[in-house]
């Protein structure tokens, strides 16, 4: 029999839905794509600017505020040390990392729709650290004091506990976020090239050919670049399981009930990538609707992202059940007091807030209708954005109020300052993402050629001489 | 243009990356040795079709990756078991409280890899360079866009101007022009 005559298996109907719909042209992703950084400044630009930017402010009025008068100022007392700060801090990091997982983890396992949503996502990352990197700063109350994190000597002569988990955390988070940005600035090169070739002022033509860094699209430069970025996500990729993880020792490695616990670093790790695709999603279904990139960002790309999200939901329900399983077949009465604190006690209301958030709301994402319907999806990421902070406060605060001595239990609650501290790096996050999105391509260009069928090198368009070699 | 300036090379434009996949193809096999593809984003394949191996980026990561971690060792374990030992937490400056210190050990490691991943990736780009004779050519802006070139430089010891130029025809390049440094 004759290799010829062999007929292909018959089998299902297998073929993919395009990552880029209506067969756009690579000139129509560059047009589309540049034109929203060289356009004029759009009207809503300017209200919601208007909105974040003094909302920023006020955030850092009341980290000034904070830092001159002292952190008496909070509402946070012995026993509870810890609550609004450190809660924010985990809630920001954890956001940060869905842009991660999106840029490193689905570019290892080649999830080629990933393009279309990654840019922005690493943005999102480094400015999510940002706003959690002002936490541990200002909670040490003494600001100027906040170099004991570092790694050098004090005026005795005596060295940080590298041993301790919250030096671990200082190391885990710098390079967490000097590692985004390198990934983020390679990966942003060839985009910034575009925008150099496309430039029609000089002051454009100066500032984008500089940090294009005289890019020529070569193939030798190609080669070159795109193991750096295998290796960048391939060190990416640990590293954002390692940050959540030393985040969850800080709380882990100590003997607080409700703490001490060994399914704290995969359970915070899920929770953070499932509080970052929501954060992801919140940023994203509006500035395509915005700009009308229903082409790039299509439904499919909401349907997989709802998919992580019901996933990691999952975990993370599952991390809740388990706690409480082990609090009651591990004997300790301190431990099993706690949960029930957490569940019945003075803070019930958030338990139940969170449970609802974060395990109930994103079930519905089992059906596809509600993948599908954009408003659905938006209201469940605002749960889910709520619930994660939630999350991180139950965990927090719920353990530290009431500790082993019930004659120091403290019920906490915040002042204006921590509150308005907080709201406020919703300000700064929001006004970076804007002035990102004025400056810079929020969709990796190059990328999504990438997966464009005119990027392949055996593809043939339709009234195209057809080629006979090989 | 000037006439008397020195000519950098020879660049052609190709429809398509298929196209120049194919012209990559028969340049190689021309036996051109100075020569390169311009193209918006990376081909699949297009190594191979220039006859280029894999990047050696990654050994300089290595190398990195192995400074990061010496660095660590020095930077945790000086003070913390030969300068100033200190026993805190219960954890006695022994071998057996070693994991304690791998988190930062793991940490400088990436760090130092990414920064060498980078440097490396600037270093054998020869990037930034912001001036290149390439950009001298108009439509070679197009390169970020939709274009797809390919370019022989004249320091090719097989490179003559009329011979390369009907090569370059031959292989369907379009508007075939001289690029100037």
């Amino acid at each position: 029999m004759s290799a010829a005559t062999i007929e292909p298996p018959p089998g299902p109907n297998v073929e993919r839905v395009p990552l880029i719909l209506n067969e756009r042209r690579l000139s129509w992703v560059t047009d589309r794509i540049s034109g929203i950084v060289e356009d004029r400044t759009p009207f809503w630009w300017w209200v919601a600017f208007l909105v974040t930017s003094p909302i920023a402010l006020i955030g850092l009025f009341c980290i000034g505020y904070q830092i001159s008068t002292g952190v008496g100022v909070w509402g946070e007392n012995i026993p509870v040390g810890w609550a609004w700060d450190i809660t924010n801090f985990v809630f920001w990091i954890g956001i940060g990392h869905a842009g991660t997982l999106i840029s490193a983890i689905l570019f290892l396992t080649r999830q080629r729709w990933r393009t279309s949503i990654n840019r922005a996502s690493e943005a999102m990352t480094l400015f999510a650290v940002i706003c959690a990197g002002i936490f541990p700063g200002i909670h040490v109350g003494r600001f100027w004091m906040a170099w004991f994190l570092a790694p050098v000597p004090n005026q005795y002569g005596i060295w940080p506990n590298f041993r301790s988990p919250l030096l671990w955390d200082v190391f885990a988070v710098s390079t967490y976020f000097t590692v985004s940005v390198l990934f983020w600035y390679t990966g942003l090169v060839p985009d910034l090239a575009t925008l150099r070739d496309r430039a029609t002022s000089r002051v454009r033509k100066f500032f984008y050919g500089l940090f294009a860094l005289g890019w020529r699209g070569s193939n030798r430069q190609w080669r070159h670049y795109e193991m750096a970025y295998l290796l960048l996500a391939g060190l990416s990729t640990p590293l954002v399981l390692s940050v959540h993880s030393v985040v969850s020792f800080d709380f882990a490695t100590s003997v607080v009930p409700g703490w001490h616990t060994t399914i704290f670093p995969p359970y915070f790790v899920a929770g953070a990538i499932f509080g970052g695709f929501a954060m992801v999603l919140t940023i994203l279904l509006p500035a395509r609707a915005i700009y009308k990139l229903h082409d790039v960002i299509t439904p499919q790309h909401v349907d997989k992202m709802c998919k992580i999200i019901l996933l990691t939901g999952s975990i993370v329900g599952y991390a809740y059940s388990m706690e409480f399983f082990i609090a009651w077949y591990g004997g300790n009465a301190f431990e099993k007091a706690a949960f029930l604190n957490r569940a019945f006690g003075p803070y019930k209301l958030y338990y139940w807030t969170m449970i609802s958030c974060n395990v109930l709301s994103p079930q519905i994402f089992w059906f596809k209708y509600c993948r599908h319907n954009v408003f659905i999806v938006y209201f469940v990421c605002m749960c889910v954005n709520a619930g994660m902070w939630f999350e991180r406060f139950v965990i927090i605060v719920t353990s530290l109020a009431q500790d082993f001595l019930p004659s120091a239990w403290h019920v906490y609650h915040p002042t204006w300052v921590e509150i308005w501290t907080f709201v406020g790096t919703f300000g700064i996050f929001l006004s970076l993402f804007l002035i990102f999105m004025r400056y810079l391509p929020m969709i990796a260009m190059s990328e999504v050629k990438i997966v464009s069928p005119f990027a392949d090198p055996h593809h043939h368009p339709p009234g195209a001489q057809e080629e006979t070699h090989h | 243009m000037p006439e008397y300036r020195k000519i950098h090379g020879l660049g052609a434009e190709f429809p398509t990356a298929a196209a120049l996949f194919h012209a990559a193809e028969k340049t190689r096999d021309k036996g051109f040795k100075r020569w390169d593809v311009h193209s918006p984003f990376p081909i699949h394949g297009m190594d191979q079709a220039m006859g280029l191996g894999k990047s050696w980026l990654s050994a300089v990561v290595l190398l990195g990756g192995l400074t990061g971690l010496f660095t660590a060792v020095v930077l945790e374990g000086y003070p913390s078991l030969i300068e100033y030992p200190v026993v805190v937490h219960g954890k006695p400056v022994t071998w057996a409280t070693v994991p304690a210190f791998f988190p930062i050990f793991f940490e400088l490691t990436i760090l130092f890899s990414a920064f060498s991943a980078v440097g490396a990736l600037l270093v054998f780009n020869q990037l930034p360079k912001w001036y290149h004779p390439l950009f001298n050519w108009e439509r070679f802006t197009r390169v970020t866009d939709d274009g797809f070139f390919l370019v022989i430089e004249a320091r090719d010891p097989k490179f003559s101007e009329a011979s390369t130029r009907q090569f370059l025809e031959e292989i369907g390049g379009m508007h075939v022009t001289l690029v100037h440094d």
